[in-house]
């Protein structure tokens, strides 16, 4: 019996049963904290039709950029994609849909699907076309905008550390959308770049209880830089 | 003569006070953390999910998992925490940041900011910008008054597709300092060497302009 061991053994087995059409939830900012691997498999498998919900698009040729490559994205919901010129060039064609929505839309919106909230008021975006034929409600005499939770039929994490129970912690910055998108998918699958053992981490110091967590698998990882910046 | 970048980041430095949380924009708005008077003690946020940004790190510190909202690579300070995304724009939506200070396309009378959008150009996103519009009380815009072809930034009415409606009450051009009162911008300092008919005359929206309008002083 496995009991809580979340661990799968291959990539492939870590996106079974991921199909064309289906919707992704995918942790990163920029290209800090994303799932390199897991993006990579999805590119290897050929799934097409997704719907990717990421801050970013990644860049020409790495993160999800990849996955513009064979048209493998139909529809993206981000704040900014402005970093890549396949994702213009498909944009511009008609080949895919974006949605644009607030960084802190998109955060809180994956933060309600996960915690079972379906929808919210915020006053981020009233007055803007962002807003148009969304309901608007008046609190305390201020506008605000209700805006639906986002649930992916996968999301797609990168962890820093991991038990086997699916206990996950972040580094710095690279934590971003991860335990967003950790909570809000019907299958989570988080790649770590380290398995410990039980114990090891503090309970107090999880940043994604293993509750939600479904698949897990050690990878290794690039890390590319998107704009290093030094001082003199 | 209008200020440079530098001078307006210094002019924006002189409306931080000790204490202070601070989210800084891209452009000259970044440009701010380096004029933060000596002894005093503000930290900056960065909406990615850091509190508490330090300065760009050496070579020898460059980390790959500590990046500012601009995606550059950045240090941490002592006394910074780091945060989900959500939890980042929960301080921001919440008004828990005691100063914003972000760029704009067009400013208008009524409060009106456009800065993510120009029809018919390619639409990049909004990013952050729409939450920090709506959750901030304090925002500062930073801007030059006229595009280089001359037109006026500051308007009746944006043109533009707005990132958020009637939150904006401050506003520093290269050329002056103005608030938003009533339906109009009000003239409150001019930069040095500038006059009021310059300021008059590449202002399209009403402008009041006092008796007394005093020439910029720098922190």
């Amino acid at each position: 019996m496995a009991g809580f061991d979340k661990r799968v053994t291959s990539y492939e087995q870590a996106l079974e049963g991921l199909e064309d059409g289906m919707t992704v939830l995918a942790g990163g900012f920029g290209l800090c904290g994303i799932p390199e691997n897991l993006i990579a498999e999805i590119k290897r498998k050929g799934t097409k039709n997704l719907t990717v919900v990421s801050n970013n698009c990644g860049v020409d040729g790495f993160g999800l950029g990849l996955l513009l490559e064979d048209r493998q994205i139909r529809k993206m919901i981000s704040s900014y994609v402005g970093e890549n010129a396949l994702f213009e060039k498909q944009l511009l064609d008609g080949e895919l849909e974006v949605e644009l929505t607030p960084q802190g839309t998109l955060a809180e919106k994956m933060r309600a699907g996960g915690a079972g909230v379906p929808a919210f008021y915020t006053a981020t975006g009233y007055g803007t076309p962002i807003a148009e034929g969304k309901e608007v409600r008046q609190f305390d005499g201020r506008h605000y905008v209700l805006e639906h939770a986002i649930t992916g039929d996968f999301a797609i994490v990168k962890g820093w550390k991991a038990d086997k129970y699916g206990n996950v912690i972040y580094r710095h910055t690279a934590r971003n959308f991860n335990p967003l998108a950790a909570a809000a998918g019907k299958i989570t699958v988080v790649e770590v770049e380290e398995i410990v053992e039980p114990g090891e981490l503090e309970p107090g110091e999880i940043q994604t209880p293993g509750i939600y967590v479904d698949r897990l698998i050690c990878g290794t990882f690039e890390k590319r830089i998107e704009k290093r910046t030094v001082r003199d | 003569m209008a200020l440079t970048r530098e001078q307006m980041a210094q002019r924006v430095a002189g409306e931080l006070k000790d204490g202070f949380y601070v989210n800084l924009g891209i452009g000259i708005p970044t440009l701010v953390a380096n004029y933060v008077p000596v002894g005093m003690e503000v930290m900056l946020q960065s909406e990615n999910g850091l509190l508490g940004m330090g300065p760009f790190p050496t070579e020898d510190e460059i980390d790959p998992d500590m990046i500012n909202a601009g995606k550059q690579t950045v240090t941490a300070r002592i006394g910074a925490s780091i945060m989900d995304s959500a939890e980042a724009f929960a301080m921001i939506r919440g008004g828990h940041i005691d100063l914003t200070v972000l760029g704009a396309f067009q400013v208008d009378v009524l409060g009106n900011i456009a800065s993510w959008m120009v029809p018919g150009k390619l639409i990049k996103g909004m990013g952050g910008a729409m939450d920090l519009v709506a959750g901030a009380e304090n925002i500062i815009v930073t801007m030059t008054h006229a595009s280089k072809d001359g037109e006026s930034k500051l308007l009746q009415r944006c043109t533009l597709p707005l990132t958020g409606a009637g939150c904006i009450k401050r506003i520093l051009t290269d050329l002056a300092y103005l608030e938003i009162d009533q339906g109009a911008f009000v003239l409150k300092e001019r930069a040095p060497g500038v006059s009021v008919g310059e300021i008059v005359e590449k202002t399209a929206g009403e402008l009041v302009v006092p008796d007394h309008v005093p020439e910029m002083r720098f922190a």
